[in-house]
């Protein structure tokens, strides 16, 4: 077995995998929570069930449209988006000028009816969604055995994060967002529909769950609580990058992959904590967050 | 027709925030090519007459009619594209922006708005630090990036917040020049000012207002025969 300094590099790389799928998928997750926390102040908990929803979307979509993974990655982002469109619109939108509180409890409430009725409808217990077959197969590398579908997980995660990134930070369209979130009453004054905006951007950052979720499908199984599972982590992960810090979100994200990946190896037990034990050194010595703007 | 032609038009404006009751009937109109202050102390409703214009108060009721537009009933954010630019007291220079993006911000209301070239020609200091944080500016070169913008979208109906305030002597003499410059090129500017120095030889009229109602309109010829009467109200 290979070795280094009593290390056994198989394993150490092997969870260096994980570590870097789970945080594909933490920074697709936490990205849409910044995206929507940043513009409007919402503390989105449905974030998880609509994670859900995009996996459950595809499974469904596949079983009675007989709609493959390909086309599922493309149609059942816009479908999710949509929910997140019209729960935007419907919902939170009459209560906007309440206090920050209550949209928080009312994504919870849609999260847990969302999980609810899925938990009814399709038992707890998960169904499985095969890998697409041509991303079936695998890579042999020096320490470690490299499957196709999680390679193209690690890419397209980047790619999608990236591509945000440098829309919200790069385009005109972006500019109108950022400014739009420090100041919506000029924003609107200079003739942008500011409402419609917020709208989009909560549907675009929902459907960047349903993406997370369609992707998601072919590894983890698909069941109702898959999402509230994730939820808090990427919660976690939001604070730790700086709320509303769209760059911070992508980055802690794979970055606290990697991090559990690598306590995983070295440490198991402490696993499932080691990202909040980061959440809270960093809450104590840098209370905005790594890559937030101080109050 | 007359040759002048009639931009703004007001008539029996109220403004409300909550519960408070700001303006208590306004009525004025400003003309094509004019320079016309609201000149009053603090708190006489002078801003929140601006902010009515763009419906960024909370309620407000009477007409307001913008280039034979009327406007009360309308969304705040199709009221720009009448032609109209707000410049806030408060400046808005957004800080998540650079100095380019946000003279670029505003979308252009109308189509012969000035070119980023000529607006850096009249603000070298804006081309020279183009790359900055927005609010990393001196307060003067925020102002003038704030008028900047708003230059480039074309508006040519200026709505101007005390723009003078808190300035350098210099940069004050500065926008005394644009704002001529301005109404050269026929824009139409309602001015809230404190400076009355600064405001009085560039103004054609001028609109005194007190505890939200205007209880005095001055042109520019009348300015020395009321001299006491202004000062009595400004408290100069």
């Amino acid at each position: 077995m290979a070795t280094f300094l009593g290390i056994n590099l198989f394993g150490l790389f092997g969870q260096l995998l994980v570590g870097l799928i789970n945080g594909s998928f933490y920074a697709l997750l936490s990205l849409g929570l910044a995206i929507i926390f940043g513009l409007l102040k919402i503390i989105n908990f449905a974030q998880g069930a609509m994670y859900m929803l995009g996996a459950f979307a595809a499974w469904l979509a596949l079983q009675y449209l007989g709609l493959n993974y390909w086309a599922a990655l493309v149609v059942v982002p816009l479908a999710v988006g949509l929910v997140g469109v019209l729960m935007e619109r419907f919902l939170i939108r009459p209560i906007a000028n309440e206090d920050h509180l209550y949209s928080l409890l009312l994504t919870f409430g849609v999260a847990l009816m969302l999980q609810g009725v899925f938990t009814h409808m399709y038992g707890s217990s998960g169904l499985s969604y095969s890998i697409p077959e041509a991303l079936s197969g695998g890579t042999k590398l020096p320490f470690m055995y490299l499957p196709d579908y999680r390679a193209w997980i690690i890419c397209a995660s980047v790619v999608v994060c990236g591509l945000t990134w440098w829309m919200i930070e790069k385009t005109k369209l972006g500019a109108y967002l950022r400014a739009g979130t420090e100041n919506p009453q000029l924003m609107q004054a200079f003739g942008i529909n500011v409402p419609l905006i917020v709208t989009l951007t909560f549907g675009f950052g929902v459907g960047l769950a349903g993406l997370a979720g369609v992707m998601a499908a072919p590894i983890y199984s698909v069941s109702p609580d898959m999402g509230s599972n994730l939820l808090i982590v990427v919660f976690a992960i939001v604070v730790i990058g700086g709320m509303g810090s769209i760059g911070g979100a992508i980055l802690t994200g794979l970055a606290m992959g990697v991090i559990e990946g690598l306590t995983k190896y070295f440490y198991p037990e402490a696993s499932n904590t080691v990202i909040f034990l980061v959440m809270v050194i960093v809450l104590l010595l840098k209370p905005a967050g790594l890559f937030g703007k101080e109050a | 027709m007359s040759t002048h032609r009639e931009k703004l038009r007001i008539d029996d404006l109220h403004a409300f925030y909550g519960e408070s009751h700001i303006l208590h009937g306004i009525d004025m109109s400003v003309m094509q090519g004019e320079l016309v202050t609201l000149l009053g102390r603090n708190g006489a409703g002078r801003s929140t007459t601006l902010r009515a214009i763009m419906n960024m108060v909370g309620r407000r009721t009477g007409s307001i009619n913008i280039n034979g537009t009327e406007t009360i009933n309308m969304p705040a954010h199709k009221i720009a594209h009448l032609g109209l630019g707000y410049c806030p007291e408060e400046r808005g220079i957004f800080s998540s922006l650079n100095v380019e993006e946000n003279l670029l911000l505003p979308p252009a209301v109308r189509s012969d708005g000035m070119s980023v070239e000529e607006l850096y020609e009249i603000f070298p200091n804006l081309y020279e630090r183009r790359y900055s944080q927005g609010t990393r500016l001196s307060g003067g070169e925020q102002q003038m990036l704030a008028l900047a913008r708003i230059l480039r979208s074309g508006a040519n109906i200026l709505l101007l917040d005390e723009i003078t305030e808190g300035l350098a002597p210099v940069i004050v003499q500065k926008l005394g020049e644009v704002l001529v410059m301005l109404k050269e090129r026929g824009l139409t500017i309602l001015l809230v000012e404190q400076n009355f120095r600064f405001a009085a030889p560039i103004a054609d009229r001028h609109y005194v207002m007190e505890h939200g109602h205007i209880v005095e309109e001055v042109h520019a010829h009348e300015l020395e025969a009321k001299t006491e009467l202004l000062n009595t109200y400004l408290g100069v």
